[in-house]
């Protein structure tokens, strides 16, 4: 357990002061529906670019991007550098002139502008659940993580956590949120760079880090560049950690689950809709893109130094670690590189003995969801701890933000306005807007007890944005580049989508786990060397089942007039100008630059 | 007239970097202060004051030379309806 020391409350207490405090001077500026959910549209680029990032800076990037990073190394970047770029880009020269164009007020209200309510209906409904859940998870994991680290009691630190964030969203709605979210970007940056600065300078930089990596990989039985090289070893799913070949990868992770994500859920792209200008909400997810580019250093490479890192090296003495490798491997590694790869990363423990958990082939289980944490606490003395602990927070806070601001939005707007209680003033809908907050943030709370009580539900909800998001991406690129996609298409795609999801899922199976949420449940007709070799294969599955039924049924059914159509369609939609001075702030530009930023970094680590 | 986010921004990070300088420089020398032999609290305080003095600098420039010039781009805070 580690204690903090009065500097480190300071720090954190002085960032809670400051987000209140951002919430309360906002408030003023919040008149009309309009501006508690879309900041009146009148959010600057770099503001709304940076938030758009943020919002997605919650637990499962900052603690699951660590703990990929420990379990899989460098190649975890797929995520950003095949995964989030290519697809951020896309949204914004492509899909950003739809969206914001259409003038809709949400993801939800685009699809009942371009196909019809039936179809915005379900989107709405299957995305405010998630929402909810998926902050409520965020909480979950960061209560769990404050009693685990701090001995901190589990109930006062999601109740403190939700309120905070309950206060400022009901004070100044998206605007606070956003405003928030930049600050707590700059949080994350400050708190977690000299983590990585600490740890290569401890293993002797990245060529040391390599080194030491090497040990681990060649114990686990895979070549010495498998946890420090992104593309190499891709040509086969059983010579890299990650367990999937190149095409699964680039078909599943960079084209169907990151498009899936980044270009149609409203969390991030609500963000966007509330720039002032045309060209500063198609800027955004560009400029977005700059340091998104440049996460997988701040928060991949401590993971992967968690799993080297000398436990005697810190400020603090490392708890019990484990050996990653089966005792039975580490003999053939040096004896430099077997005692570095265990780390400081503890064991997985049974919840109800205590005991180090482990798998089939009786090696103890790392909890890699601790990598990053405990390199926090190993190298951080009092002080820079407290802003380190502060940075987690803010991860944590600003992702359940995203979450909240978006199901008060899609509730108020897509389901209350159009099923409960259409044609009430506006000031009704901002008065349902702030209330649906706090209902939103309540069952986040509820949620994140739910959460404590299931093992698995983590594993489930990725499985339900899997299940979601992909076939969504489909109805996207069909309805805005397709005119001749039709509502009945767009609908039986989406649930012949889910249900093609549903159906691989139920016929696959992990290697080594167990029938039930990890698949197989309809009987195991094949095996993946890994689960997320299996959810890129259901991603790709739910796609294609989705694009396919939606071309078929619509080819059958008939299509709205163009005229109906122009502003949701490409084709029928005048090409957006461009309203800035200078030649690098054009999204084309900026586009080629991102682009070309990630192709170098593909070629360094390749 | 509109909230300058850099203002905040610079701010909370100009007095968290003096705490944190102030505390490494309180506490130079002591065991269990500087990771790797790097007096991190004091170098990093520093990092974060420059970073907020930075910010706040943008901000009196922004305030000064742009009041009553707005642009579809410019750099402010929400306008008042």
């Amino acid at each position: 357990m580690t204690t903090l020391h009065g500097i480190d409350y300071a720090v954190m207490l002085l960032y809670f002061g400051f987000v209140l405090g951002i919430g309360a001077m906002l408030r003023r500026y919040v008149h009309t529906s309009e501006d508690f959910f879309l900041s009146g549209r009148s959010i600057p680029a770099w503001v709304s670019g940076l938030a758009f990032i943020s919002a997605n800076l919650g637990a499962q990037e900052v603690i699951g991007m660590g703990a990929s990073g420990a379990k899989y190394g460098i190649a975890t970047s797929h995520f950003y550098w095949i995964g989030a770029i290519p697809a951020m880009v896309f949204v914004g020269l492509f899909m950003m002139p739809f969206y914001y164009g259409s003038r809709a007020r949400s993801v939800p209200e685009y699809l009942k502008l371009r196909f019809d309510e039936k179809t915005r209906g379900l989107n709405a409904m299957s995305f405010a659940i998630m929402t909810v859940f998926s902050s409520g998870i965020s909480l979950y994991a960061m209560g769990k993580l404050l009693h685990l680290l701090l001995g901190w009691s589990f109930d006062l630190s999601i109740v403190v956590a939700a309120g905070i964030v309950l206060a400022y969203i009901f004070l100044g709605g998206l605007t606070s949120a956003i405003y928030n979210e930049v600050l707590q970007f700059f949080l994350i940056v400050f708190g977690f760079a000299p983590l990585v600065f600490l740890g290569l300078r401890d293993v002797g930089g990245w060529a040391g880090l390599a080194d030491r990596l090497a040990g681990v990989a060649t114990a686990n039985g895979y070549a010495p560049g498998a946890y420090t090289r992104s593309w190499t070893f891709m040509g086969s799913a059983s010579a890299n950690p990650v367990g999937v070949e190149w095409f699964g990868l680039v078909m599943g992770l960079g084209f169907v689950l990151s498009f899936g994500y980044w270009c149609t859920d409203f969390l991030v792209v609500q963000r966007a809709m509330a720039a002032n200008s045309m060209t500063a909400a198609r800027r955004t997810p560009l400029i977005a893109a700059v340091p998104k580019m440049l996460f997988p250093f701040l928060v991949i490479v401590p993971g992967m130094l968690a799993l080297v890192v000398s436990p005697t090296s810190g400020v603090r003495q490392a708890g019990p670690a484990v050996t990653a490798s089966p005792p039975a491997l580490t003999s053939q590694t040096s004896p430099t590189s077997a005692a570095s790869a265990a780390g400081i990363v503890p064991p997985k423990r049974d919840a109800r003995t205590g005991e180090p958990l482990r798998d089939a082939r009786g090696r103890v289980v790392p909890d890699y969801d601790l990598a990053t944490p405990m390199m926090l606490v190993h190298f951080f003395p009092a002080g820079l701890l407290g802003l380190g602990l502060t940075a987690l927070l803010a991860s944590f806070m600003s992702g359940m933000a995203g979450n909240v601001t978006a199901f008060n939005t899609v509730w108020t707007y897509d389901l209350y306005q159009s099923y409960v209680r259409p044609g009430a003033p506006d000031a009704h809908y901002l008065a349902m807007g702030r209330f649906a907050t706090v209902f939103g943030v309540a069952i986040s709370v509820a949620a994140a007890y739910v959460a404590a009580s299931f093992n698995n539900i983590m594993d489930f909800l990725q499985l339900v944005f899997a299940f979601v998001n992909a076939p969504l991406f489909a109805t996207f690129a069909l309805g805005m580049f397709w005119k001749r996609a039709t509502g009945h298409g767009a609908f039986t795609g989406l649930l012949a989508g889910t249900l093609a999801a549903g159906l691989h899922h139920g016929l696959s199976l992990p290697t080594g786990a167990a029938v039930g949420v990890k698949g197989g449940y309809l009987g195991v007709v094949t095996t993946y060397p890994s689960e997320l070799a299996q959810t890129f294969w259901t991603a790709i599955a739910a796609w294609l089942t989705c694009f396919g039924v939606t071309i078929t049924i619509s080819l059958a059914t008939r299509p709205r007039q163009p005229e109906d159509l122009r502003g949701l369609v490409y084709g029928l939609t005048s090409k957006p100008t461009d309203d800035v001075r200078r030649w690098y702030e054009r999204p084309g530009t900026l586009a080629l630059l991102v682009l070309a930023g990630a192709v170098v970094l593909n070629a360094i680590f390749f | 007239m509109g909230l300058d986010l850099r203002i905040p921004v610079g701010t909370l990070f100009a007095v968290i970097g003096v705490l944190l300088a102030a505390y490494g420089g309180a506490t130079l020398g002591q065991p269990g202060t500087a990771p790797t032999g790097v007096p991190i609290d004091l170098v990093w305080g520093l990092v974060l004051l420059a970073f907020g003095a930075a910010m706040l600098a943008l901000a009196r420039r922004a305030r000064r030379t742009a009041p009553g010039h707005p642009s579809p781009d410019a750099e402010r805070g929400p306008r008042v309806p």
